[in-house]
């Protein structure tokens, strides 16, 4: 990794600011991402994912949101941005991919238009040539009779050609940095698989770095260089796609593994974690997994554990934020 | 830089990617270009709005050609031939207790009638509308501010509201004017809010943040483009309303006087002849009953033919 990183995220921190309670929806959130790396952050809901990334782009509601920490992409200071330095961010530099293609696109605009539209917000081009670039990006996210679906309509497409013109308006502007918010969570599992390959190949041929959100394990496998697991707001356990899920070091990572249909022989049962996640209006001090947690002992519940560097795969660190990182998943102790 | 893990996996899949053109289905042949073709193809293919709009050119078009049909003159009055019935020659709707020809003064009428219904409309829903998008992108005490005061408007009944204020005008047909359109704008803002408020709740407004676009423009495609559809809707509605007010207003002598052609004035003032000629009298009624239900239903019928999802 000599490259200089894309992405510095510094301890990020996001909290929503309700009159009855103030939401800790990421607390603390700290990595980086160089050019052509993909970063898959898995977490069940609620867990910040999404608020992180919107948070990246600074989409989250000004007045409500409270934002602290450093977020450094392509050299610019995120947070410092005024609302026409985010303009010049969102689209040549950082563009998104959303859950719902069903709603994510303007039902009374055509694809085309739509596409056409992100061109030129950001570029000084005629309306054919526009055009022209609308066409070669509906090819390249492999829409059949790409010529005749840029007079469509949103809903006169399927769900997973939606999905494929959203990525589509998304690289309009050719991004160096493409979000991507549980973007096969809406299609049924073949189309999940091929918009899935789709995004991997269109991120290695464009050369983009990428990041991730799921809580499909198998989908983050498919796709990342390297993983971060969030709990509570917190990246609890971050490395390489293979040892984050060969050898997990946090509970809780070790908890999703073995509730998840993955490497499980037939007819054995899937081991839940128990309990439910913490409410983020109030976090219990310490370690937010420790109510939950089967390693848990009294000295989990003083303060948050600090990162534990465990090794390195493929040039990333394998760091867990448990003070028990040794024990967990050790033969003795595993699960299944 | 794969993982060799994941490498594995991928092999297994490679063959559900589509090979490029391999999946050329040809899309229905007659796609339509754009939004609007898209309308008004619907519209033709509705025997009911293209029925109403017809019978709405037809009176519209004879209104404005009016003085160029040869049609007797409408202030003309006859002593003589007082409340002739339908049909008699040389006057085939009748005349009026002043001897005046009926087909004349109902088709003068149009001109005024029809303007008092779309005029307020219309201004009504410049001023409204941009009220109720700014409300409604903006939110907070912005929407705050605007909703209460339109609110203050909305807590009378409209025609109360309409005879109040052409009260304290004046009779005439410009105050009557004024009066309508002020009474049309709190709904118009109230309506054109609360679609606002929806549609910038929406993912794909989220999405066109993420993908550059300012607040200006998000307002000027993306809200605009679907807040259009039902507002312009309600404003259809809001057309045979204010006929029916304007129509009001004169019938009480707040709206034009006579001698002037309009319908609710003949109304009115052939009112007392309803038992002499009880069809002469109903038919600027008719007209009335007419326009407005026309207007109705187009816009019933722009309604389902603006949804682009049906």
């Amino acid at each position: 990794m000599v490259d200089m990183p894309l992405v510095t995220v510094e301890d990020l921190g996001v909290e929503f600011v309700g009159p009855e309670a103030t939401v800790h929806a990421v607390n603390g959130v700290s990595f980086t991402l160089t050019k052509g790396e993909v970063l898959g952050i898995l977490g069940e809901s609620g867990s910040g994912k999404s608020v992180t990334l919107r948070a990246l782009m600074r989409l989250l509601p000004r007045k409500k949101t409270h934002l602290a920490g450093r977020v450094e992409i392509a050299g610019r200071n995120v947070m410092a941005l005024g609302e026409h330095g985010l303009s010049d961010l969102r689209g040549p530099i950082v563009a998104m991919i959303f859950q719902e293609p069903m709603t994510a696109l303007d039902p009374v605009f055509t694809i085309g238009q739509q596409i056409v539209e992100a061109i030129v917000r950001h570029e000084d081009v005629s309306p054919a040539e526009a055009r022209r670039r609308a066409l070669e990006l509906l090819e390249l996210v492999q829409i059949p009779s790409a010529k005749r679906r840029l007079d469509t309509f949103p809903h006169q497409l399927s769900g997973g050609l939606r999905q494929r013109a959203m990525i589509a308006i998304a690289l309009a502007c050719r991004p160096q940095l493409l979000l991507a918010d549980e973007p096969t969570t809406a299609l049924d599992a073949t189309v999940q698989i091929q918009v899935l390959l789709l995004l991997r190949s269109l991120q290695q041929e464009l050369g983009m770095a990428m990041i991730f959100v799921t809580h499909d394990l198998g989908v983050a496998v498919e796709v990342s260089h390297k993983l971060a697991v969030m709990y509570a707001g917190r990246i609890v356990e971050s490395g390489s796609v293979v040892d984050v899920v060969k050898r997990p070091r946090h509970p809780y990572t070790e908890g999703l593994l073995g509730s998840t249909v993955h490497e499980v022989p037939k007819g054995a049962r899937l081991t839940p974690i128990t309990g439910s996640p913490p409410n983020l209006a109030a976090l219990p001090p310490g370690c937010s997994f420790a109510p939950r947690c089967r390693y848990a002992e009294a000295r989990c519940t003083g303060e948050f554990p600090p990162a534990v560097t465990l090794g390195s795969h493929l040039g990333y660190d394998h760091v867990a934020r448990c003070i028990n990182s040794r024990r967990v998943g050790q033969p003795e102790t595993a699960t299944s | 830089m794969n993982a060799p893990e994941a490498q594995r996996i991928t092999l297994k899949f490679d063959a559900l990617t589509p090979a490029p053109g391999a999946m050329e289905v040809p899309v229905g042949a007659m796609l339509p270009r754009t939004y609007w073709h898209t309308v008004g193809v619907r519209l033709a293919r509705d025997p009911y709005t293209a029925a109403c709009a017809l019978i709405l050119l037809a009176i519209a078009g004879a209104a404005v050609l009016a003085p160029w049909l040869g049609l007797p003159d409408p202030a003309a009055t006859n002593a003589a031939q007082r409340l002739l019935p339908v049909g008699s020659s040389g006057h085939l709707l009748g005349t009026d207790e002043l001897g005046r020809d009926m087909l004349s003064r109902l088709i003068h009428g149009g001109r005024l009638s029809l303007t008092m219904g779309v005029l307020p409309v219309a201004v009504a829903l410049a001023i409204g509308g941009t009220l109720g998008l700014v409300a409604g992108f903006i939110g907070g005490r912005t929407n705050m501010l605007v909703m209460r005061l339109t609110d203050v408007l909305y807590a009378f009944p409209s025609i109360l509201l309409a005879v109040a204020i052409a009260g304290s005008l004046g009779a005439g047909v410009g105050n009557a004017l004024l009066a309508i359109t002020i009474v049309f704008i709190p709904p118009i803002t109230r309506v054109t809010e609360s679609v606002t408020t929806q549609v910038r709740a929406m993912d794909f407004v989220e999405a066109a943040r993420a993908s550059g676009a300012g607040a200006f423009r998000i307002i000027r495609t993306h809200i605009l483009g679907n807040v259009m559809g039902p507002v312009f809707v309600y404003a259809t509605v809001l057309v045979s309303v204010s006929i029916l007010i304007s129509a009001g207003l004169s019938f009480i002598g707040l709206g034009a006087s006579p001698p002037t052609a309009e319908w609710g004035l003949m109304l009115n003032t052939l009112r007392e002849s309803i038992f002499l000629a009880p069809l002469n009298a109903v038919l600027p009624g008719f007209m009335i009953f007419i326009t407005s239900m026309c207007f109705n239903l187009i816009s019933d019928g722009l309604r389902s033919a603006m949804d682009v999802r049906l």
